[in-house]
């Protein structure tokens, strides 16, 4: 990766045109031919820096749900429990953490009803409680990390 | 409900732009209609907030951000709000919520996240977020992510057998 990747990278977590040439729209601004901008993002791709070149959705606009939960798992059962967890199509990033409450992960499911289903699921294939943790207000979401 | 047309528009696209010079027109064919007219489409979406994005999505680990740090705090309900508006401020916070606590083994109530690139600038970050914000009167924890098991957008089926990406 060098400064031309990191630059593109930087400018197109920001937002991709929507006109009919939009790599050479973008690519103009980065001193770029629409055809390098191209190669370069293709590169970028399988090398596994970008996971996708697409769109970002809004769940809940799209009539779906997100549910942050956490569980607590006790640190002999857990790898197991990551092993049930996972195996369901609805969880998403699974991160396990320095806490008592040591597994985190997000449920996305096509509809809101879904949820409390899955919730039952995992609390039964698990036998450990699933401690709902949605969001009630959004101060900030501004995700975009810097290369 | 989502107009039919629109999800499908949706599905053609959420795997990924096609990378060709005119991918807009790409798509267009596929789904048997004008380029300009799934333009204009795809700017409505856009503004009315379905697409939240259109562009890269990137993995932090490539990218060497490597410590993730969920800060929560247990805010009073009345201040929450103006908190979480200061701590939102900070370049470096990457996402501000309130959740709901859950008695005394959980009384949080206020998280923010950090992405960084290594757990000392991170801790370094949350003091100088700690300092302006005044959240040292705050009890609170800093969780780092150990390990990461699954990071991706969940895909699911939807009503039309295809799969979507999610973001979260």
């Amino acid at each position: 990766m060098d400064d031309m990747d990191r630059r593109i990278i930087n400018r197109l977590q920001q937002g991709f045109p929507v006109c009919d040439s939009p790599y050479e729209q973008a690519a103009r601004e980065l001193g770029l031919s629409g055809e390098e901008l191209i190669e370069r993002i293709g590169g970028l791709l399988t090398a596994g820096v970008l996971s996708r070149f697409g769109p970002l959705y809004h769940a809940e606009r799209m009539g779906g749900a997100l549910m942050l939960v956490a569980l607590q798992v006790p640190e002999q059962r857990f790898s197991e429990v990551a092993g049930i967890v996972n195996a369901f199509p609805e969880v998403a990033h699974n991160y396990r953490r320095n806490h008592r409450f040591n597994m985190w992960f997000v449920l996305a499911t096509e509809q809101c009803s879904r949820i409390p289903e899955v919730i039952d699921s995992i609390e039964k294939d698990t036998g450990l409680k699933v401690y709902r943790m949605p969001k009630i207000e959004e101060y900030y979401v501004g995700l975009k990390l810097e290369a | 409900m989502m107009d039919p047309f629109d999800r499908r528009l949706l599905e053609a696209i959420q795997q990924g732009l096609p990378i060709t010079p005119r991918p807009y027109a790409a798509i267009a064919e596929r789904l048997g209609i004008q380029e300009a007219e799934l333009i204009e489409r795809l700017a409505v979406l856009r503004r009315q907030g379905l697409i939240k994005r259109l562009g890269v999505i990137v993995r932090h680990r490539p990218l060497g951000y490597t410590a993730n740090a969920m800060i929560v705090l247990d805010v009073p309900d009345r201040l929450v709000a103006q908190i979480g508006g200061h701590v939102s401020r900070f370049g470096f916070v990457t996402l501000c919520y309130r959740r709901p606590r859950h008695g005394e083994q959980w009384p949080y109530n206020l998280y923010c996240m950090i992405h960084g690139k290594s757990r000392g600038r991170v801790l370094q970050q949350f003091q100088q977020l700690s300092d302006s914000c005044g959240l040292r009167q705050f009890p609170g924890e800093v969780l780092f992510s150990r390990r990461c098991f699954k990071q991706r957008g969940a895909l699911y089926r939807s009503c039309h057998g295809g799969d979507r990406a999610l973001p979260i």
